[in-house]
């Protein structure tokens, strides 16, 4: 009988809980510690970067920030990285690929927080902020600039601002007007035509373009929504006010995120990302080139002129632990892109590396079902989640929003 | 009809009474082990006998850091110029570490630093250490939960 009767007081905790919403009293001490681990509050400051001395110089934030929204930053005058990192849409463009001079073949990226990452892009192909900001000025497909313009550019706009922050600029008279490695066969010859030391001038100011626009992008930062407030209510051992309190549905989405579901095993701490690169089998999109993710772009980070070993680098090489210590070969990275962060996704549809899915109902699924990968293996395994379940999820998710 | 009235009540309280001595046997079981956690340990073959630490400060997420790994022979002598190689993941993921350590130094006194090490996730890894020596080639699999 004293079981019976156990079982009833199990029954009746279980409904009083349902009906009375989602407490912090309802979770495990275990499940607790991994709630406040997720708390914008967890997050630590920022670390310094000693490979940009600049870094945290205001008059280099502030010409970053200019340069950041300069649409004259490009080779026709109409492309910024504002333009598809839109200062009001979480520095994203809603796109399913970024259109700068053309269409691209990934999703923009939301900046918030970027500074914290080790690598850059979806597959990590850069292994700085500031090396990361020169790819997209010399791409065909987004500003599409030559080195040399960016130069000339700079010097007769901003040069004096310039050389208060950086250092004295050199003679570019005799420079072409538009030259680099990456222009037209016009402007390669040009670039290939220039000597050493000009090319590694241009090469300065470059980087130190790139340098300014990180020291802006370092500002970037999450605020606080109502998953933290919640968390911090958790962290406190007291309840949360009934504006911060998860709803029942809320609750049990982030029982399952950080239990059956398993999300948490990457999307974890304050950022919700393990700043890894992971197989998760996401399809490729018809009629894109082939992309192999994480495992094509190895040899380019590791061969960037701009990279942490490369001679633009400031402060010591013992800052280059990330770049020299990289997985290199495993067949892990085959199809691997970086887990991103998911704080205020619910607003910035659509989703994964190429936009591929255009609801987190349908991220949920995938991630639910675990279908195979195009190629590698998948590090998915198909979890057993009801409607309710699935639904949970994506309204827990919403509160990484409010 | 009584008696059969009976036989339902009698077989209700049987039935609360089993749920209720496996809620208890449930609830009060000891939880499932977890991995052999021990940072000294003698190689698979027993060649070697080995230790581990973290060269500043427990691990934390996400951090690149450093380990010292101590290679002694059984009989407890020092270990000079063996060749370390370094491996593991997470088991319960199949996957391996996020990074490519290395050992970088040889500190003396049969210690060697392991630079590159990273843990991206919390949860249970393994770090597997292959030593190469005269003594001969072994290795041995510590377990780290983060």
């Amino acid at each position: 009988m004293a079981g019976g009767l156990l079982t009833n007081l199990i029954a009746a905790a279980t409904i009083t809980a349902a009906l009375a919403g989602c407490s912090e009293a309802d979770f495990t001490d275990a499940e607790k510690r991994t709630i406040v681990s997720m708390s914008l509050s967890a997050l630590a400051p920022l670390a310094s970067d000693p490979t940009n001395s600049f870094a945290d110089d205001p008059g280099a934030a502030a010409l970053g920030a200019t340069l950041f929204f300069d649409t004259g930053m490009s080779r026709d005058g109409n492309v910024a990285c504002g333009t598809c990192h839109k200062i009001d849409r979480q520095f994203q463009d809603d796109l399913p690929r970024g259109v700068g001079v053309g269409e691209t073949n990934r999703r923009t990226m939301p900046l918030a927080g970027v500074a914290r990452d080790p690598f850059f892009f979806w597959d990590g192909r850069r292994d700085s902020l500031w090396s990361q900001a020169l790819v997209p000025l010399e791409n065909v497909l987004e500003h599409a600039g030559t080195r040399t313009a960016y130069a000339h550019y700079l010097k007769r706009r901003f040069g004096e601002r310039y050389e208060r922050i950086f250092r004295p600029l050199p003679d570019l008279s005799t420079l072409p007007a538009s030259a680099g490695p990456f222009g037209t066969p016009a402007e390669k010859a040009a670039w290939a035509g220039m000597s050493d030391a000009q090319r590694e001038g241009v090469d300065r100011i470059f980087s130190d373009i790139g340098k300014a626009i990180a020291a802006f992008e370092r500002s970037l930062v999450h605020g606080k929504t109502r998953f933290d407030r919640f968390a911090d209510a958790v962290a406190q051992g007291r309840a949360p006010s009934a504006e911060d309190a998860l709803s029942a549905e809320e609750g049990q989405g982030l029982r399952l995120f950080i239990g059956k579901a398993n999300c948490s095993t990457c999307h974890t701490g304050p950022r919700f990302t393990d700043n890894h690169f992971h197989n998760t089998a996401v399809p490729p999109v018809a009629g894109l080139p082939a992309d192999r993710g994480r495992i094509a772009v190895v040899d380019e980070v590791l061969a960037d002129p701009f990279n942490c070993v490369g001679k633009f680098r400031d402060g010591g090489e013992e800052a280059c632990g990330e770049l020299r210590f990289m997985q290199k070969s495993s067949p892990e990275l085959v199809r691997a892109y970086k887990t991103p962060s998911l704080r205020n996704v619910a607003g910035r549809p659509p989703y994964m590396h190429a936009g591929q899915f255009a609801t987190l109902e349908q991220v949920v699924n995938h991630y639910a079902t675990a279908p195979k990968s195009v190629e590698g293996e998948s590090e998915i395994h198909a979890v057993a989640l009801s409607e309710g379940e699935r639904a949970a999820l994506v309204a827990f998710l919403k509160t990484l929003s409010d | 009809m009584t008696s059969a009235w009976r036989m339902v009540v009698g077989a209700f309280g049987l039935v609360a009474l089993a749920i209720g001595f496996l809620s208890v046997v449930f609830l009060t079981a000891p939880a499932a082990p977890g991995p052999d956690l021990a940072r000294s340990k003698n190689s698979a073959k027993g060649l070697y006998a080995l230790s581990i630490a973290p060269e500043a400060g427990e691990p934390r997420q996400g951090e690149l850091h450093a380990w010292v790994v101590t290679v002694k022979t059984r009989q407890g002598a020092p270990v000079e110029g063996a060749a370390i190689s370094v491996g593991g993941g997470m088991p319960e993921h199949a996957h391996g570490l996020p990074t490519s350590p290395e050992a970088t130094a040889y500190l003396g006194d049969g210690r060697y630093r392991i630079e590159g090490m990273k843990f991206s996730m919390p949860g249970w890894w393994q770090l597997k250490l292959g030593v190469s020596a005269p003594a001969g080639t072994d290795e041995a699999t510590f377990n780290l939960v983060l």
